[in-house]
């Protein structure tokens, strides 16, 4: 049988990880909390367009669900990016 | 500390932009010569990891939360430049697909998350490592690192709400540097836990000099 590699674990749990979201506190991070108490939270301008907002998934009706899927497919979703990215920049030097 | 649109003036998402820009094309360099090829999953896992642990904000004082920057983990275990590409690519993601962090600030975000975090951490995990050795102070030195990442890119995000005239630097300096002093212990703990995991398992990856020589 083939050896499991460290980073196949690594990305296994990672992915547990971004199952545990569901989890997360809900309370505004230290730079919302910031411009909450010193008046200039309202200066903040919606996006100009959304795909997976607050990482809920669109069109599921359970919200739990919806925050472990966003947070399993971006998961996922940056193994393949920062993989491509790492892949390419050391091909381009043989070129 | 992702920063939204709306919070920075032209003149100050453009020159981040700038800044962050040739900073990852610098970054993008150093990767393609240094990264050894057992590390490109090693790095495409600490993108995958930070992303996800982004997600889970933790309590602190005060009706806030933080959650892990993870730059500090990555610079330890990865350097400071494959840091800088990990921690850009998340924040491109987070900002593009997720509207975390504005896009007209997302210069600002790579600049504050992706490239001083990683450095800062980086400079004094080695100076510490350097001064005291042994494997005990290496977490020591990770910890200390990781904190003052979280302060260091607070601060800066502090000061270029100040410049944008967003808040006075005299508010939004204490006010940030205070919270994140907070969040920073979090930060540190949690790195050293996913150090201290790592080291159990595979050690090498302690040492990415060595590993990419």
């Amino acid at each position: 049988m083939k050896k499991v590699q460290w980073w196949q674990l690594a990305l296994l749990v990672s992915l547990a990880v971004a199952l545990l979201s569901p989890l997360a506190s809900a309370s505004p991070d230290g730079l919302e909390k910031v411009a909450e108490d010193k008046g200039f939270l309202e200066k903040a301008r919606e996006p100009v367009f959304e795909v997976i907002p607050d990482y809920i998934f669109p069109g599921l009706h359970n919200e739990t669900v919806a925050t472990m899927l966003a947070g399993f497919l971006g998961t996922l979703l940056l193994f393949a990016v920062v993989s491509g990215v790492a892949y390419l920049a050391r091909s381009r030097r043989r070129v | 500390m992702h920063i939204p649109d709306g919070f920075l003036d032209l003149s100050t998402a453009a020159s981040t932009y700038a800044v962050s820009a040739a900073g990852v094309g610098i970054g993008l360099r150093q990767v393609g010569k240094k990264l050894g090829e057992r590390q490109v999953p090693v790095m495409g896992v600490m993108g995958a990891f930070i992303f996800a642990a982004q997600m889970l904000n933790f309590p602190i004082a005060g009706g806030t939360s933080g959650h892990l920057i993870g730059a500090a983990l990555a610079a330890v275990l990865l350097g400071p430049w494959a840091a800088a590409i990990v921690m850009s690519c998340v924040l491109i993601i987070q900002s593009l697909l997720f509207q975390d962090g504005g896009l007209g600030a997302l210069g600002a975000n790579v600049l504050n998350m992706a490239l001083v975090a990683p450095f800062v951490a980086y400079f004094f995990y080695r100076a510490i490592r350097w001064l005291v050795p042994g494997q005990k102070a290496a977490f020591w030195a990770a910890f200390v690192g990781a904190w003052t990442s979280v302060v260091a890119a607070s601060s800066l995000c502090a000061l270029e709400l100040a410049v944008s005239g967003t808040s006075s630097a005299k508010v939004a300096l204490p006010a940030m540097i205070g919270i994140h002093a907070l969040i920073g212990l979090g930060e540190g703990a949690v790195t050293v836990a996913v150090l201290s995991v790592v080291a159990a398992t595979r050690r090498e990856l302690l040492e990415p000099q060595r590993a990419s020589a």
